[in-house]
């Protein structure tokens, strides 16, 4: 956490630009390619959480304050009670009721 | 208000108070992206449920949506650049990136609101099926998100206009910017999981 001086602000351009690229990138694997559906909801999946990340650390300034640590934890927690309630939701709906 | 000020840090983190809030505002975050996931796991369960209705196919028109990534995701950086001038303490230089964010949110919110009544004037209402009712539940709870944020971000203008870049006024701009960043997340996953995967023949 630095008191800025310097006057371009280029750790937000590259994050934008890297945003734009896994944007168009995971447009380009969804519409153009012809793998089967669950890899590319795999490699588009990872590609947004990459994105979510960048965002965190690059535009939120997450790694930064005496909390980092704290805020990280939480983050982490609440991201994985995030794809157990997807992740178990869509696996008890769809294969729980089969057997 | 603390009395203690350590100006080696940025405006927003001055006070003890400053960090408690923003320490705070993280962890509503955490609850947020809860919130958010229960709506997504409605719709990973209820999104194949068509009902004889119209499927994704159907209804996403990619163009539209790449229209509104771009815009949400160029507002999320122009909010990041007004954070930076705010830690320059370039009231003004804040102040056009600030508002240059909202006219971005803001067409972002016409596109959302162009697609709504578009789907529902195809007779893909909430009522349709329960892919729609997911759909729309899940769209409209960030929707309103983004509203609340534009609306709250004009008052925070106002009270800037009005008492300058002080270590209060600073980290309430830091707190917008956090739950700004937040939207365009949620975005990233309703663009992925949603449209794309809706749009993967």
């Amino acid at each position: 956490m630095e008191k800025t001086t310097k006057s371009f602000p280029i750790s937000h351009v590259i994050g934008f630009f890297m945003s734009l690229l896994l944007t168009f990138g995971a447009a380009w694997v969804a519409l153009q390619t012809s793998l089967p559906m669950n890899t590319i909801i795999w490699i588009i999946g990872s590609l947004a959480v990459t994105q979510a990340a960048l965002q965190l650390y690059m535009f939120m300034h997450m790694n930064e304050g005496e909390d980092k640590a704290a805020l990280t934890i939480n983050i982490l927690y609440a991201a994985f009670i995030a794809v157990v309630i997807v992740a178990g939701s869509i696996w008890v709906m769809f294969s729980g009721h089969s057997h | 208000m603390s009395a203690k000020i350590d100006t080696a840090l940025p405006l927003e983190y001055q006070t003890e108070q400053n960090r408690m809030n923003i320490l705070g505002f993280w962890i509503f975050l955490g609850a947020e992206i809860v919130l958010f996931a229960t709506l997504f796991g409605v719709y990973g369960v209820l999104g194949h449920r068509h009902a004889g209705g119209p499927m994704q196919q159907d209804l996403f028109i990619i163009k539209d949506v790449m229209i509104q990534t771009m815009l949400l995701l160029t507002s999320s950086f122009t909010m990041g650049i007004a954070i930076f001038e705010m830690r320059r303490h370039q009231l003004k230089g804040m102040l056009v990136w600030l508002v240059i964010t909202l006219l971005l949110g803001g067409g972002f919110l016409y596109m959302e609101i162009q697609e709504f009544t578009h789907y529902v004037h195809q007779g893909a209402t909430m009522q349709t099926s329960a892919f729609l009712s997911s759909f729309f539940v899940l769209l409209g709870t960030h929707g309103l998100h983004v509203t609340l944020g534009i609306g709250w971000a004009v008052l925070l203008i106002i009270q800037l206009l009005q008492r300058g870049l002080t270590p209060v006024t600073a980290r309430k701009t830091f707190i917008i910017g956090l739950y700004w960043h937040f939207l365009d997340v949620v975005w990233i996953f309703i663009f992925t999981f949603v449209y794309l995967a809706g749009l993967v023949s």
